[in-house]
């Protein structure tokens, strides 16, 4: 839909006695069991706010279980998203709105609801039995420390949406998955949303089922109009467009950004794009974004493993595609014998690593960042890769490319890392302009004169000379069905130019060195570090990946009240920029705040001998902008 | 050689022999072993393929056998253990012009990739697999493998294996293979013939050749190589005649309900009695059955147990992309991009 973002169509009603704030910036959470439809209502909310015209960000968070038991503590999922008139890199630390469905989302959830918040409950499911799945002993409804420090709304959701649809012929179960909707409807009155996208949506996709069509859209209104009618709610809120830079935005998740980063990248390179993999969350959505993909000859093939799909990976970069694998840590931990394979081989090819927590299965639909030192080190022998790691879900999109570039311009497998809360996440894009893309290279050399002429020799793979290296230190990537540069490669030590088979010491060495130096000189090809504040002062923050938006959140902050602090955040893992020491020179202390236990904090202290000090949160959650802020503030002392 | 590029098939190829197919590297497996008429046989065989040598990649795990691709001047990739059919799928599925050869071993197939074994062949991808099968690791010195016998002494088994070991073509079989066959080292006529039969199937071809390591199991195959002795251990394949065998009486296989039993021939039996092999049949029972026959108890049939056509992997893979192409047109960046909801900030 290309709408463009007019003001607020004004359809509540503005009589009654309903007051109408501004407020800059909001944050919702709507937490409920994970059969109660969070993630979509969340979703739905995130669009009309983006289509309005204000910054959002989002943070979805769902159980493991598909359906853990309903009502209980380990079922309950939550959608939160920040949405503002202006730019806002997170979505958010304390909570403005809370939606309860049920006891056990309230207890799991009313912590981070801020004080004196709005506090909205489907009052239908605090009953007995419900509370006793919650661990309550009491209605805490009743409980003067709910009701004394939030504005509480108890709201019967289940009656009310059973009473809208009512005489559509729906069963007692079709009515009440209906409910959603309602509070969808109630906080749009809230926050004086548009109805229309989600009515589009819901017209849209329930079409084939017109019974549950109209339910959800009686639902919606319903909703909506109980805002508008109770006495309860007294004031609603508008948050303006915010003023983001002009262009064409629709609303992206990391993975979704992946997948159509990589399929640009291999139309930019002209090359046709092979992903394999294996599903594992949180990086499944990429495979099948890519399956959709056909009409752009992605080949997409679901191996009966981890290793068996990077494997294939290995092979169809041999065939001279562009080959990606996406997974999670346990995947990539089976991947690294593969991988190590590729590195051998000096083949391109991308590993996408969507990080969760680990170790071993760990918490599969949560974040973490833990995973830098598995993909800088996780294989046999010195076997250096470059890693290149995402910021947000929209830079996915540029950063994917990036690592696919360097892939092909170097002959060398590279990890794009990006985590479950990017993956997952959502962010306003703006639509890129075609022709501003950076074209991507790709050569084949197309017989032996392919190459200079003088590496025709007898002593190569019949006068192919399948290691002879460019100026990078790149070897070339002949294609089998290329009459006449028929070769051999293989995970054995290769000789280096002809690139057979050879054990001898010097040889080892040398090539071991070599495709260091290759690796490390990549640094030489890419952007140089750059830095947010003063070039120079007390405390640098480093960070990498997905907490980028809190860092810069909190920097922003604690610059605006006059702290000496700049921010410096990393993209290119490895190699690292090449000014990167020489910022850190100029600052007294350092702080890196990691979802780990200090894994980048390790590299740059043995890199630069820096003594970093490290913040480290490893519970599954980005980090707050408060958190960061305050062992800013702490570090800095009184200065 | 000719560098022009001629298309798959095509009447205009360069003659190509042997040698054309022999690389500069020195072979370096043990003297005698068997892996060296496999080799041969199939240099021999690939010439009259009609297809060119630029078409051809060969594809190995590790073990003896797995060097194999080094000594071939074609594509090819010596890679890791056990995944060369997850290496080959990758190359098949994203370059269907190409005919892909996995080279491989008992430790190397059933034992560390026995995962992607079953799957490659459970969806008859197009590739041509050859399971050197000698029963034992070689290239690690002598350990006992998935296909050697229960009892075995080795160096890792003392006091015999209490393994029970696995029959290739029953795993191929029971993996829905569409071309399953076996053949020996040193029967160079029929392990060509063979070659060449796995060369033209549409699908997974899988060959098990019996392979003698001469150094840490040799003679495990002998019953099945000795001329004096083989024709009463081995009997050959022929798609629509009956299972005869036998030096000096003729023997034969007959169906007893489910089972197989050798009965002579003569005394009022004759060959219309005995089992008629039949590689088309749709069902795989007969194929199984037949796999099952093994030494002493039975001879071990040798040639082709299963021939018939299924859908291919990497062929479907391939026309769904041409029916998406066809049906959306070729994909669009710029319609990619604006696809779903968008607005405009001014």
């Amino acid at each position: 839909m290309a709408s463009t973002a007019a003001a607020p169509e004004v359809q509540s009603g503005e009589g009654m006695n309903k007051k109408r704030e501004q407020m800059e910036s909001v944050v919702i959470r709507f937490c409920g069991d994970s059969g109660d439809g969070m993630q979509l209502v969340g979703s739905q909310f995130m669009n009309t706010s983006a289509i309005l015209g204000n910054d959002v960000s989002t943070l979805p968070d769902f159980p493991a279980e598909i359906r853990a038991p309903i009502g209980t503590l380990a079922g309950v999922s939550g959608y939160q998203l920040n949405f503002s008139s202006h730019d806002i890199f997170t979505p958010g630390d304390a909570v403005d709105t809370l939606v309860a469905m049920n006891p056990a989302a309230l207890k799991s959830n009313v912590n981070d609801l801020k004080r004196g918040g709005t506090l909205i409950v489907n009052d239908d499911e605090f009953e007995t039995s419900n509370l006793q799945k919650a661990g309550y002993e009491t209605n805490p409804l009743l409980d003067a420390k709910i009701s004394s420090n939030y504005q509480l709304h108890r709201v019967p959701m289940t009656r009310l949406t059973r009473d809208a649809v009512d005489g559509l012929g729906l069963s007692l179960k079709e009515a009440d998955r209906c409910k959603n909707f309602f509070s969808l409807g109630l906080v749009y009155w809230l926050y004086d949303r548009d109805r229309k996208p989600t009515e589009d949506e819901i017209t849209h996709k329930f079409s084939k089922k017109p019974a549950i069509m109209e339910a959800n859209l009686r639902a919606l209104r319903a909703g909506f109009n109980y805002g508008f009618s109770t006495e309860s709610f007294t004031t609603h809120y508008n948050v303006p467009r915010a003023k983001l830079p002009p262009g064409k935005y629709k609303k992206i998740t990391g993975n979704e950004a992946t997948a159509l980063g990589l399929v640009t990248g291999a139309k930019l390179a002209g090359k046709n794009l092979f992903y394999a993999g294996y599903p594992i969350t949180p990086a499944s959505d990429i495979l099948h974004e890519l399956a959709a993909m056909k009409n752009f000859r992605v080949r997409t093939f679901q191996a009966e493993d981890e290793i068996a799909a990077m494997s294939a990976v290995v092979g169809a970069a041999y065939a001279g595609e562009l080959a990606i694998t996406a997974s999670s840590g346990p995947g990539i931990c089976l991947k690294g014998e593969a991988i190590g394979l590729g590195i051998m081989m000096e083949l391109p090819m991308i590993i996408v690593n969507v990080q969760r927590g680990g170790p071993s299965t760990g918490l599969p639909t949560k974040t973490e960042q833990s995973d830098l030192l598995l993909c800088y080190f996780g294989r046999n022998g010195d076997s250096p890769i470059p890693i290149i790691a995402a910021s947000g879900p929209g830079d996915c999109f540029d950063m994917v490319q990036e690592a696919m570039r360097i892939s092909v311009e170097f002959m060398t497998p590279v990890f794009f890392l990006t985590d479950g809360y990017i993956a997952n996440g959502a962010e306003p894009w703006m639509i890129p302009n075609i022709k501003d893309l950076k074209p991507i290279m790709v050569q084949h050399p197309s017989g032996k004169n392919g190459q200079s002429p003088d590496s025709v020799t007898a002593e190569g793979q019949n006068g192919y000379l399948p290691y002879k290296r460019d100026a990078k230190l790149a070897r070339p990537w002949a294609v089998p069905g290329t009459p006449g540069l028929e070769h051999r490669v293989g995970g054995l030590e290769k000789a280096d130019v002809t690139g057979n088979v050879d054990y001898s010491p010097a040889n080892h060495h040398h090539m071991v060195m070599t495709r260091c130096k290759k690796v490390a000189g990549i640094a030489d090809h890419i952007p140089l570090q750059d830095i947010d504040g003063p070039d120079s002062g007390e405390l640098l923050v480093i960070s990498w990946g997905g907490t980028w938006g809190a860092v810069r959140t909190a920097v922003r902050q604690c610059q605006a009240n006059g702290k000496s602090v700049s921010h410096v955040h990393m993209k290119y893992m490895n190699p690292m920029p090449r000014n990167l020491g020489d910022i850190i020179k100029n600052f007294r202390k350092v702080l890196i705040p990691e979802l780990n236990t200090g894994q980048l904090s390790l590299l740059l202290r043995a890199r630069f001998l820096v003594d970093a000090v490290g913040l480290n949160k490893v519970q599954g959650k980005p980090f707050l902008v408060s958190e960061v802020a305050e062992k800013i503030n702490e570090m800095l002392g009184g200065k | 050689m000719n560098t022009e590029t001629p298309t798959l098939g095509s009447p205009s190829l360069p003659v190509l022999t042997a040698k054309d197919f022999a690389s500069d590297q020195e072979i370096r497996w043990c003297p005698r072993c068997g892996d060296y008429s496999i080799l041969a046989q199939m240099k021999k065989v690939l010439p009259g393929l009609g297809i060119p040598r630029e078409k051809f990649v060969f594809v190995s795990g590790i073990g003896c056998s797995s060097r194999f691709p080094y000594y071939m001047n074609t594509y090819g990739m010596h890679t890791i253990h056990g995944r060369a059919p997850a290496i080959a799928s990758g190359i098949k599925i994203s370059r269907p012009d190409l005919q892909v050869w996995v080279i491989t071993g008992d430790g190397d197939a059933l034992s560390i990739g026995g995962n992607h074994f079953m799957h490659m062949i459970r969806r008859n991808m197009d590739l041509k697999i050859i399971l050197f099968n000698n029963q034992i690791y070689g290239l690690t010195k002598g350990q006992y493998s998935p296909t050697s016998p229960r009892g075995q002494k080795t160096k890792s088994t003392p006091m015999g294996s209490v393994d029970n070991p696995l029959t290739p073509l029953s795993v191929a079989i029971g993996s829905e293979a569409t071309f399953v066959a076996r053949s020996v080292d040193v029967d160079i006529k029929h392990l060509s013939h063979t070659l060449e039969r796995a060369a033209s199937h549409k699908g997974t071809a899988f060959v098990e050749v019996y392979q003698d390591c001469n150094v840490f199991n040799s003679g495990a195959f002998e019953y099945a190589t000795d001329k004096s002795i083989k024709g009463d251990h081995i009997v050959y394949l022929e798609h629509g005649k009956p299972l005869v065998f036998g030096t000096k009486v003729k023997k034969g296989i007959r169906l007893n309900g489910m089972n197989p039993e050798i009965v002579e021939l003569g005394k009022g039996i004759t060959e219309d009695d005995l089992l008629f092999h039949d590689e088309k049949l749709a069902e795989p029972s007969l194929a199984f059955l037949l796999a099952r026959m093994r030494h002493p108890e039975f001879p071990e049939p040798m040639g082709v147990f299963r021939d018939v056509q299924k859908p291919i992997y990497d062929h479907d893979v391939n026309a769904q992309i041409d029916a998406a192409v066809a049906k959306q047109g070729e994909g669009d960046l710029e319609a990619l991009f604006n696809m779903g909801d968008t607005w405009v900030v001014e």
